[in-house]
């Protein structure tokens, strides 16, 4: 880095912060293990016995029992939400659905993908590079939003998002085929 | 001011002219960005507008850069207050103010900075003092729209050299810390917070971890 550009800070590749500043987030554990391993010499700077020694040393033992309080209080919410969001994982279905536009005109259409923390803006950007088709987000009427990609590539979808988004378990896939309905039949 | 997380609008592309303003106001309220302007908002970088959520605009480059932040409320008056990924690149280049370990945890859940915290053993006010001259770079002497870069900075002891006035933007760093934790505009003169050492002092800060510094740019 030249002196023009400014110094470049390494942030925490899980809590985001400074290295120095993960103590007070919830997922210290892993923040150092993150740290350990692809910042060793931070790593050994920052949680070094005596740094943290000399840390606590500089509290009153009030203060330092109010911190320990905290961090433990910070902890359990963030395990808690931890908990939640694999709740959910495990009860999401993502749904490749068929649909017959005009006569053997089709879209694809996929529902579900934010449930695993998969931005839709961004999936459906590597949907189109990847078929080589229009693909997009959709609002759905119901209030959530969808991808919808332009051709009959339900197959190869399934297959694409099990290799590339390793966050979406095969059995909570589904595929479905909804045929255009003809006039005055209804729903 | 940011305590939740924010869903932006889109980006807006803003016309030169008001480019051209924002630099020039960028470089009013912090005139040590003066030697690093053409690398914080390159001549042929666009520089876009997003808007947040309580009338405030943040400014990127580039997309994914963010550069600094504005809030056209009767408390912030639209005064320009860095992003804290600016302030980590260029900490020399914004005046400072230290806390003490103990107020770190309070500061980062999005409290007011109270005096006391500034006042403490671990804390740093500004104390003025007289500084060597200083020397002009390469980049200041080429550029001659300048405006004149003021002589001033922080001690080895972390002191700012110059009072600082109730309604200037100020970076808070934190004792045993080496990167800045938080940024705000004082609601008190550090003068003042020195004489009475108590009440607050940034009620609404942007800190590190709240939801303008985990909004996604992309
Ligand atoms: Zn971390």
């Amino acid at each position: 880095m030249t002196e023009l550009s400014g110094r470049h800070v390494v942030y925490c590749g899980v809590c985001t912060l400074p290295p120095e500043y993960c103590e007070y987030g919830g997922t210290v554990k892993k923040c150092q293990q993150w740290l350990e391993k692809n910042q060793p010499t931070m790593y050994s700077r920052i949680w070094s016995p005596e740094v943290l020694e000399a840390e606590m040393a500089s509290l009153s033992v009030e203060a330092q029992e109010r911190a320990m309080k905290d961090a433990k209080k910070k902890a359990a919410k963030a395990e808690a939400a931890e908990r939640k969001d694999a709740d959910k994982r495990a009860n999401s279905v993502v749904t490749i659905k068929r649909i017959e536009r005009n006569k053997r005109k089709y879209v694809t259409s996929v529902s579900g993908l934010e449930a695993f923390g998969l931005e839709l803006k961004k999936v459906a950007k590597d949907f189109g590079k990847k078929f080589a088709t229009g693909s997009s987000v959709t609002k759905v009427p119901s209030g959530g939003e969808e991808i919808v990609v332009q051709g009959d590539v339900s197959g190869e979808i399934e297959e694409f998002i099990l290799e590339k988004y390793k966050e979406v378990p095969e059995d909570n896939i589904e595929l479905v085929e909804d045929k255009k309905k003809k006039k005055g039949e209804g729903n | 001011m940011f305590k939740k997380d924010i869903t932006p609008s889109p980006k807006q592309k803003l016309k030169s002219s008001i480019q051209r303003n924002l630099r020039q106001s960028l470089l009013t309220t912090y005139p040590l960005l003066t030697p690093f302007i053409d690398d914080i908002i390159p001549k042929k970088a666009s520089l876009e507008q997003i808007k947040l959520p309580d009338r405030v605009s943040l400014y990127v480059i580039d997309g994914t850069t963010p550069l600094f932040f504005q809030a056209d409320t009767p408390s912030q008056q639209n005064t320009i207050v860095p992003h804290l990924k600016l302030v980590h690149r260029f900490p020399q280049c914004f005046p400072t103010i230290r806390i003490d370990r103990g107020a770190i945890r309070f500061v980062l859940s999005g409290a007011t900075l109270m005096a006391p915290g500034l006042t403490s053993k671990g804390g740093r006010l500004p104390m003025p003092h007289e500084r060597p001259p200083r020397e002009k770079s390469a980049a200041e002497a080429e550029n001659a729209d300048d405006i004149e870069v003021p002589n001033e900075g922080a001690d080895e002891e972390g002191h700012w050299s110059r009072e600082l006035e109730k309604g200037e933007p100020v970076v808070v760093v934190a004792e045993g810390k080496e990167e800045a934790c938080a940024v705000g505009v004082l609601v008190a003169g550090t003068k003042e917070i020195k004489e009475k050492g108590k009440g607050p002092v940034i009620e609404e800060a942007h800190f590190l971890g709240d939801g303008l510094w985990r909004m996604a740019l992309d």
